[in-house]
């Protein structure tokens, strides 16, 4: 498992995808706290969907995090597509035979690709962490919010949930890329699909049938992100995501131990 | 210790209706080269991926080094393979490509510039994959696959887009690894080449093992060529119809006559001509190279 981490790790850090990935991380992060303070009095709102948070509750404990929660949803599709990519890419390159001679027990090698890049995600999130929190701090006395709030330890701790919360999403989000990639065994497909999938389809029947977001794992990955929201529990969220990637990626693992590596 | 490298007993693959490898048995010693040859889509590379563990047989059994291929982590750390021409990622440059390898299998990574100075592509170790052509994409495939100090190395066709040159130094390069015990299973359409360094040889046709034994016993169960050159070319008929009289077939080959018989009648045969007043100007006595042997063996004319 050592070995597979650290062989996939050196693919991870080559510059294009390292360096590129971190960009879209520090662009993505920048963009959503900074319209959070610089739109602060727009009356088309400066969150999510149009939401006005204002100054209020920006002053609060909670406010520090509330830019980098909202990166989350952006920050899963990066990792859904890391993921998938960088499994799928294994089949169109046909490196995966070579893998499987120099790891031939399948599960391991999938485990180790999927605990490597889940410490990439990580310190993907920690960066956006440290930044949405520079940025806060740094736009707050523009947008004459409060920061008083912001130094107490109530306002560390709910860095350190909103941290967990949103690591986990993304980690969810990167899940079910890994499975996609799996299931199709081609980048464009993996990606197309999970994309149309979080960004339109559940969207279009979550707005359509009334309670339907709950069983669908997109719209638990926000609710996990932001701690719980109208949507469902933020437990029910952790339960059902569980359940959910651990059946689907059981079922793909079980894939890839009995399907022919013929390419 | 067995002496035997690969054993394989009745491996079969069926892909729904068709049977990609039927029953194929044969045996590869250890510390030798053993080609493995047969048209496009005999079989060759279904069996190698089953050797290796990548497919899984629908019927018979294999042993590598002595392990089932039903546990391929029990063998797999002393073999290297290339399969179906070389991949690696294209943005990474050769060293970094091997480096994966090497990381993945726990061998030194030390060991990554020797083996690309070994196969010629030192100079080119930090270039990207990408930006290789086809023969040094062909090296650093055999230099992957030279990562583990092999037992067994399994290589499918490993001079394609080799310049003469480049085959000639991957032919020295097997040989030598042979020559210091390591056994060699490889495929390749180069028969001449497979000729050259082969001592064994496993022949498929349609999935189905044809011949399994020494490459010099496939040729000496052929038919010799007699060969006979006379200096007056009215001759040539003459010399067929004899030929034809004392009950072999033979034909008129440019200006020479090519009869089928065994090496010991050329004598005979020179002194019939010499009865009928001709003298020869050239006798020799031919075995049929492996090509032929391969083109008659398989009905293949590729």
């Amino acid at each position: 498992m050592t070995q597979v981490f650290f062989a996939e790790w050196r693919k991870l850090r080559r510059p294009t995808l390292f360096y590129g990935t971190l960009a879209s991380v520090v662009g993505v992060t920048a963009l959503i706290t900074s319209l959070l303070y610089l739109l602060i009095d727009s009356d088309q709102g400066n969150s999510n969907g149009g939401e006005i948070i204002n100054r209020i509750t920006l002053a609060t404990p909670h406010g520090i995090t509330i830019g980098f929660s909202g990166s989350a949803g952006l920050l899963g599709l990066v990792a859904l597509c890391v993921f998938a990519s960088q499994t799928a890419q294994e089949y169109t390159y046909g490196t995966l035979r070579n893998l499987l001679v120099r790891q031939p027990k399948r599960l391991t090698l999938l485990l180790g690709k999927f605990v490597s890049m889940s410490v990439f995600t990580l310190v993907s999130v920690l960066l956006s962490a440290v930044l949405s929190v520079a940025i806060a701090f740094s736009l707050a006395g523009k947008a004459d919010v409060a920061t008083d709030a912001w130094t107490t330890s109530a306002a560390g701790s709910e860095l350190i949930h909103t941290f967990i919360n949103v690591f986990l999403s993304v980690i969810a989000s990167g899940t079910i890329g890994m499975i996609l990639g799996l299931l199709f065994r081609s980048p464009i497909s993996a990606i197309s699909i999970g994309l149309a999938w979080l960004m339109v389809v559940e969207n279009l029947i979550a707005a359509v049938v009334h309670h339907s977001a709950k069983w669908f794992p997109g719209q638990m990955i926000t609710t996990i992100s932001s701690g719980g929201d109208h949507n469902a529990s933020y437990l029910y969220a952790v339960i059902y995501l569980a359940i959910f990637l651990t059946i689907s990626f059981g079922l793909v693992a079980y894939l890839f131990q009995r399907r022919d590596v013929s390419n | 210790m067995s002496q035997i490298a690969i054993s394989a007993t009745d491996l079969s693959k069926r892909y729904g209706e068709r049977m990609a490898v039927s029953h194929a048995s044969f045996e590869v010693s250890l510390g030798t080269i053993c080609g493995f040859v047969g048209p496009n889509g005999s079989g060759k590379t279904t069996t190698m991926r089953m050797l290796l563990g990548l497919i899984t047989p629908t019927g018979g059994s294999a042993t590598i080094l002595g392990e089932s291929i039903a546990s391929p982590e029990k063998y797999l750390h002393g073999v290297g393979a290339m399969i179906e021409g070389p991949a690696f990622y294209p943005a990474l440059t050769g060293a970094e490509n091997l480096r994966v390898l090497a990381t993945l299998g726990g061998f030194p990574t030390d060991r990554v510039q020797s083996l690309l100075d070994r196969v010629g592509l030192g100079d080119r170790a930090d270039s990207k994959y990408k930006t290789y052509s086809l023969g040094m994409k062909q090296r650093l495939g055999i230099a992957a696959a030279l990562l583990p100090e092999p037992k067994l190395l399994v290589l499918d066709e490993p001079t394609n887009g080799l310049d003469p040159a480049g085959i000639q130094e991957v032919r020295e390069l097997l040989r030598a690894l042979a020559d210091d015990g390591t056994t060699v299973f490889i495929s390749s359409h180069q028969l001449s080449e497979i000729e050259m360094i082969s001592d064994s040889l496993v022949m498929l046709r349609k999935g189905e093992v044809i011949f399994a034994g020494k490459t010099q016993d496939l040729l000496l169960q052929q038919q010799p060529t007699i060969v006979a050159r006379s200096n007056n070319s009215k001759d040539l008929e003459k010399l067929l119809k004899i030929a034809k009289e004392s009950g072999h077939e033979g034909s008129i080959v440019n200006d020479t006559v090519h009869i089928l018989g065994p090496r010991e009648w050329a004598g005979a045969f020179n002194k019939l001509a010499f009865d009928s007043g001709i003298v020869l100007s050239e006798l020799s006595s031919v075995l049929p190279t492996l090509e032929e042997t391969f083109f008659e063996m398989t009905g293949d004319l590729q």
